[in-house]
């Protein structure tokens, strides 16, 4: 059995740079932490449920509540952290940008996870440009041992100047694993909240003078930072300096380690004096950073210096060892033993036996569609459904479709659901539903109830009656919740119940009024049936008509020389019988009795 | 100082990359290596493409492998073997899974799943084709496979020792499974 990692005080570890951020605040006595799940940040909560529960952790149903109330536990004296993806800061940036002005009684640590790539998000926002907008200190680890290392110094600079610090990272920095030097807990009182209006009530008499401290806190930190270990020079050729931070700095010291190197780990505010010290030594100077040319921009216009960088290096995707050993020095790759091949791609796909398959095989079989949101249902966009056709961020299925309605009217409306889980459901979902009832919107909403929050990896949430620790919780209803918004017409059905899953479809786009729609089923991460049955095929009925495999299910292929459907005895999902449904000569056929 | 060794496993999400590259990972600790491993979630889980970086020397900066650089790429699906085929070094070695999982853009029929064999002969990729679900089979858990393709390539590895292999393996997987997990890495080894 491995041993939970509070039980470990001292040594070498092998943790992702998500593990040792949550070790890192294990370390350094952080009390409180709430957040909302978000890929590439997971694993900061998940590893912090199950291995180091002296802090006391929860799932929020967004990342602004997540930070609102890490916010008051900050105010009580607690040591607190909240994390997230970077389009999460965008829905926390309200209490985050407020948040600086109050500074910080207890530490606040708060973790963006960036996703240049764009390897599971939708867009590849730079939060750097957050921080330095919202006036916090900004540091960038550049492997495990640092991520470790800046989550605890975060909380001295937080307590220290009275500021929250937001600690960026990238998923390469999140899921990738490095030896760790771990030490003990050291446990920080909670200091008690006391009465402070001036201090945490923003009112304008009161933000003006915040603001004034927030500007000084800067200068202050920019003289500190130009000592802190965080930032350091390392000379070697003086032909050419490069000036990078987190990942980007393994792949210089990789490629090019004979050259001179500016590392900054605060990268707000920035230490000038340190950088001028640099700039002066070196003859010519290079910026090698992901996403974009923030300390490119910044320093060229502080000094007024040449240098290159986000011409040779994109401002888009991420950087890797080739594409920095070719920005640096021109021409200078390593040869290829063998060329690229062109080969199919191997999209993600919904599981076999999933439940959103249902729901978007009988919308793609009528024609009919979906305005779309995030989570594993974004897939229904994908072939053979093509079923889902926008997406803009959490939540939005449901403005998205209240907003079709009104620039093209009730008669023009094409055939449209807004595709939306439970779980987005919850984290800003609802404010649309209020919003389409209160303004006359006359769709149909639905509310794909899995259960779970799927795409992150299987978390729970206020819908699941489980808490981040699997600990019993309070089960939000969501029948109850669509009822209480005004909603007239709601019905909640088996998405795996084709004809059922059709009636409801087809009667909510002939209706006039709004409705809602529940689709419920739980997602296959949720439980592992009692007996292992697939569906088996009778080759004498099956006429070769592709309809199974036009279901999308992983489970099913085609064997082209048998004209016949193949069904994967590892993936078919025991308790699943879309395909024996869409069968139309029962060739297909699966015994579920005593499946649950 | 040793020459960085580096490794991509590579597959579909699902197959037990992750599990895979774990093991390797804490063999080249056990060896006395500095070690990084850089690894994609996410959308990957549903059925994509999986792929895991290893690199482990005296000292590591990068988390990725350069392109031409790989001295070992081990696919647990044959097509995906040939998606990485342009990270291997001069003297690499590609392991490859006879495993052909076919992705959705196949199956939709947007696709044809390519003749993995002939371009690997055409081409004079140095692979080693190994009949995994065979050998699986014969020892009766299917879950071993990542485990014989480990043992495979422990013969390109041979900074890591056997002592670390077997420790890391014990690490990594419950006690019972522990005896199949072991054949299987001596079964891959003997390849």
């Amino acid at each position: 059995m491995r041993k939970k990692l509070n039980q470990v005080d001292s040594g070498k570890l092998f943790l992702s740079g998500n593990e040792a951020i949550a070790r890192g605040a294990w370390e350094c006595g952080v009390h409180f932490s709430s957040s909302y799940p978000g890929t590439p940040s997971t694993e900061i909560m998940e590893t912090i449920g199950s291995d180091y529960p002296e802090i006391d952790a929860q799932w929020a149903p967004n990342e602004k509540v997540g930070m609102e109330v890490i916010a008051g536990a900050s105010f009580g004296g607690a040591r607190v952290l909240s994390t997230m993806k970077h389009v999460g800061l965008n829905v926390a940036a309200d209490p985050f940008y407020t948040l600086s002005y109050i500074g910080a009684t207890g530490g606040i640590v708060i973790v963006s996870a960036d996703d240049p790539g764009v390897h599971s998000s939708q867009n590849e926002q730079d939060n750097r440009l957050m921080g330095r907008a919202a006036k916090v200190v900004v540091l960038e680890p550049s492997d495990s041992q640092e991520a470790l290392d800046f989550t605890k110094i975060g909380y001295e600079i937080s307590e220290k100047f009275d500021t929250p610090v937001l600690v960026r990272v990238t998923t390469r920095i999140c899921h990738s694993k490095s030896l760790v030097e771990v030490g003990p807990r050291v446990e920080v009182p909670v200091t008690g909240y006391t009465k402070d209006i001036a201090k945490r009530v923003p009112i304008p008499a009161n933000a003006r003078k915040m603001h004034a401290r927030v500007v000084k806190r800067l200068a202050d930190l920019e003289e500190w930072g130009c000592d802190s270990p965080l930032n350091k020079i390392e000379m070697g050729d003086k032909s050419i300096g490069i000036i990078t931070s987190g990942i980007s700095y393994q792949y210089v010291k990789e490629t090019h380690p004979e050259a001179s190197v500016l590392k900054l780990g605060m990268t707000n505010p920035l230490p000038w004096r340190l950088i001028k010290e640099f700039i002066d030594q070196v003859e010519n100077i290079m910026y090698v950073e992901e996403g974009e040319p923030y300390l490119e921009e910044r320093i060229r216009s502080k000094f007024l210096v040449d240098g290159i960088g986000s011409e040779r290096l994109s401002v888009m995707g991420e950087l890797n060892p080739e594409l920095v050993r070719h920005g640096i020095k021109d021409g200078e790759k390593l040869p290829l033993t063998f060329e690229e091949i062109a080969l199919p791609g191997r999209p993600p796909t919904l599981c076999a036996g999933c439940p959103h398959r249902g729901a978007f095989h009988t919308l793609s079989k009528m024609g009919a569609s979906s305005t779309g949101d995030i989570g594993c249902y974004t897939l229904g966009l994908m072939p053979p459904y093509n079923a889902l056709e926008t997406v803009v961020c959490m939540g939005a299925a449901i403005g998205v479709l209240a907003g079709i309605e009104k620039a093209v009217g009730r008669e023009k409306m094409p055939k449209l659901v807004s595709a939306i889980g439970e779980s987005t459901f919850v984290h800003s979902g609802i404010t649309g539903l209020i919003d389409m009832v209160y303004n006359g919107n006359t769709g149909t909403v639905m509310i794909m109830d899995n259960s779970l929050t799927a795409m992150t990896g299987g978390q729970e949430n206020p819908t699941t009656g489980k808490n981040l620790r699997g600990e019993p919780a309070p089960v939000l209803d969501l029948e109850k919740l669509v009822l209480a918004c005004g909603v007239k017409h709601l019905r909640v059905v088996d998405p795996h119940d084709l004809p059922e899953m059709k009636r409801a479809f087809v009667e909510e786009f002939e209706r006039e009024e709004l409705s809602v729609i529940i689709t419920k089923r739980p997602c296959i991460m949720q439980y592992k049936p009692k007996r292992k049955t697939i569906a088996v095929l009778d080759p004498e009925k099956c006429i070769h008509c592709k309809i199974c495999v036009k279901l999308g299910c992983p489970a099913i292929s085609w064997d082209a020389e048998k004209k016949i459907p193949v069904i994967s005895e590892i993936l078919c999902w025991p308790n699943c019988n879309l395909c024996t449904q869409v069968c139309p000569k029962d060739a297909l056929s699966k015994d579920l009795e005593g499946v649950v | 100082m040793s020459k960085m060794k580096n490794v991509i496993i590579c597959g579909t999400g699902g197959q037990g990359i992750l599990m895979a590259s774990e093991v390797l990972c804490s063999a080249a600790w056990r060896s006395g290596f500095d070690v990084k491993k850089s690894e994609v979630h996410g959308m990957a889980q549903r059925g994509g493409s999986v792929s895991s970086h290893v690199r482990f020397g005296d000292k590591v900066h990068s988390v990725l492998v350069e392109k031409g650089a790989a001295d070992v790429v081990l696919a647990l699906e044959k097509m995906e073997a040939l998606r990485w085929v342009n990270f291997l070094a001069p003297d690499g070695k590609l392991i490859t899974c006879d495993l052909a999982i076919e992705p959705m853009t196949v199956n939709t029929g947007s696709a044809v799943y390519p003749d993995v064999e002939k371009i690997i002969t055409d081409k004079g990729i140095p692979n080693l084709m190994i009949p995994v679900m065979e050998i699986a089979k014969e020892l009766g858990n299917l879950r071993v496979m990542n485990i014989i393709l480990l043992g495979a390539a422990s013969r390109h590895l041979p900074e890591i020792s056997e002592k670390s292999w077997f420790e890391a393996i014990e690490e990594r997987v419950p006690p019972k499974a522990y005896k199949v997990n072991l054949e299987a890495f001596r079964r891959g080894k003997a390849l």
